[in-house]
């Protein structure tokens, strides 16, 4: 049975002052098989962060449904741990205190608790920064702490909404590694937006390609270059062919984007 | 000067400094020189004069304490009552929907204007006083926390709901702490607006505190003691506002770290 089953998901904005209103995402169907790691690739405002929001539960589908180990979604819970693009620690909680928020919220004892933060701590690689504010962090460190807040909570999938987004391109690689470091040894299924082909093929066991607005799958890629994987493999042939055939089909996506533009104004 | 350049710790405290000495040296040119006349402003001097003669003779200081009481009393009876009503406007529509027509109203009735109606009800005791202050505080202190606890960021609250915060986890746990820097700040806004509710109240039907001093020091052309009152006031406000922003920086490390 698939992990998580998205079945004829579908969003409508209302319109604004009067206006038509603006379909956001044509009806989708998606079955993610459990520890896979798919990344969703699409151009801006292709939706694709709205899919995900209706999977955590965040935003309801005007059409369709979305069920988790057969369980329909109509509410965020602590089973889908979701990792923002801005950064959303809880600046009055220290580093340790961020990770343990949704063990606390649970009511788990302090005992079990600081076990439990300690491992996450480590996992992320930030020791000795337990105690420091989100404010005293660097962006790659305040994502750390926010993917490592995320996974204590042990939820049955991982959403992140293109995580490492506002981050330099050196931080952005070393973080890719670090978090498929983590699913690589151990395993969760993992739902992942991003815009950066490269970012979407290396992470990813599988990438589904989106079109421009009104989002609908345009094509679904198996990855299946070898694991554990190394930062070279960027520069392999077999990710440039693959690098080769995405950035084809975003690229005829991104241009429908940018000339549907001018129309929609 | 370039614009939005910032100025050196050494030279912004000789600047401001420098101003103080500025503002009170026309002061005695103007008085000591006699450039006006004595009887409607005294000079520095005997202001100093009257303030002393004031605090030793007059017992003054215990028209201080009693004032600084009432201004803190109603303040805190006013804050016990507004930030819990703020923070549930705030957070819940429904009851920002019931309460802020009535709120936004009510902030423009003027505290002044209840004294004589405040002293029909609660009589020229102590009671009056604090009154005068919590009516002039609780409503402007409700509409600002419920505007601060309003604009709550909201990605926060969604990653609290997708780690299994639930309504009640949510006000509790992420809009009162996110919020608590910000209604510390406007306590200590407001509490200065209650210093000038205080005075007033003693303007009128009081027996004691440094408005009922100023005002009985009219009837004598006392004017440096009026000034001497008036300059307690702000060195005290001066002094609550250092010490509630130093509270600030002990409960709050978060916010400035």
């Amino acid at each position: 049975m698939s992990k998580l089953l998205i079945e004829g998901v579908s969003r409508t904005f209302a319109g604004v002052r009067g206006g038509l209103p603006v379909k956001a995402l044509m009806p989708i169907d998606l079955a993610v098989a459990a520890n896979d790691f798919i990344t969703i690739l699409g151009p801006s405002g292709c939706g694709k962060s709205t899919l995900l929001r209706i999977v955590a539960g965040l935003e309801a589908p005007s059409e369709g449904r979305v069920l988790l180990d057969g369980k329909a979604v109509t509410r965020p819970g602590p089973d889908r741990g979701m990792v923002f693009q801005s950064y959303t620690l809880f600046p009055w909680l220290t580093v340790a205190e961020n990770i343990a928020f949704g063990l606390r919220e649970r009511g788990m004892a302090p005992k079990e608790l600081d076990d439990i933060v300690a491992s996450y701590v480590d996992l992320v690689g930030l020791k000795g920064f337990e105690n420091h504010w989100p404010k005293q962090l660097s962006g790659g460190m305040q994502q750390r702490t926010a993917i490592a807040r995320a996974l204590a909570n042990d939820p049955e999938i991982l959403l992140l909404d293109e995580p490492f987004g506002a981050l330099d391109n050196q931080t952005r690689g070393l973080m890719q590694e670090l978090l498929l470091g983590i699913w690589e040894r151990r395993k969760k299924t993992v739902l992942f937006v991003t815009h950066d082909i490269e970012e979407a093929i290396f992470m990813a066991s599988r990438v589904i390609v989106m079109t421009a607005r009104p989002g609908s799958i345009k094509s679904d890629v198996a990855i299946d270059l070898p694991h554990p994987r190394h930062y070279t493999l960027k520069t392999s042939p077999e990710f440039s062919a693959l690098k080769a055939r995405l950035t084809e089909d975003i690229r005829v996506e991104a241009m429908r984007t940018a000339q549907a533009r001018p129309a929609e104004a | 000067m370039r614009p939005l350049h910032p100025v050196s710790p050494g030279l912004r405290t000789v600047l401001g400094i420098s101003f103080f000495v500025l503002f009170i040296a026309f002061w005695a040119w103007i008085t000591l020189g006699g450039h006006v006349n004595r009887i409607f402003l005294a000079d520095p001097l005997s202001m100093l004069r009257d303030g002393w003669r004031l605090l030793v003779e007059d017992r003054f200081w215990l028209d201080i304490l009693i004032t600084i009481w009432r201004v803190f009393g109603g303040f805190v009876m006013a804050s016990v009552v507004a930030v819990p009503i703020g923070i549930a406007m705030g957070a819940w529509k429904p009851v920002e929907a019931f309460l802020e027509p009535f709120v936004s109203f009510a902030r423009y009735l003027p505290a002044s204007a209840f004294i004589p109606l405040l002293i029909l009800w609660a009589g020229i005791g102590e009671l009056e006083k604090l009154l005068v202050i919590f009516v002039g505080s609780v409503f402007q202190i409700i509409l600002i926390v419920a505007v601060k606890v309003g604009s709550t960021r909201r990605d926060l609250v969604e990653a609290a709901y997708t780690l299994g915060s639930t309504n009640n986890g949510i006000v509790k746990r992420v809009i009162m702490p996110a919020n608590a820097p910000e209604i510390a700040e406007t306590l200590r806004l407001v509490l200065g607006w209650a210093w000038t509710y205080v005075i007033v109240a003693e303007l009128i039907g009081s027996s004691s505190g440094i408005g009922y001093m100023i005002i009985n020091s009219q009837s004598r052309l006392a004017t440096g003691q009026i000034i001497f009152g008036i300059i307690v006031i702000g060195l005290i406000g001066l002094l609550s506002d250092f010490a509630f922003k130093a509270l600030n920086r002990l409960l709050f490390p978060w916010s400035l770290a």
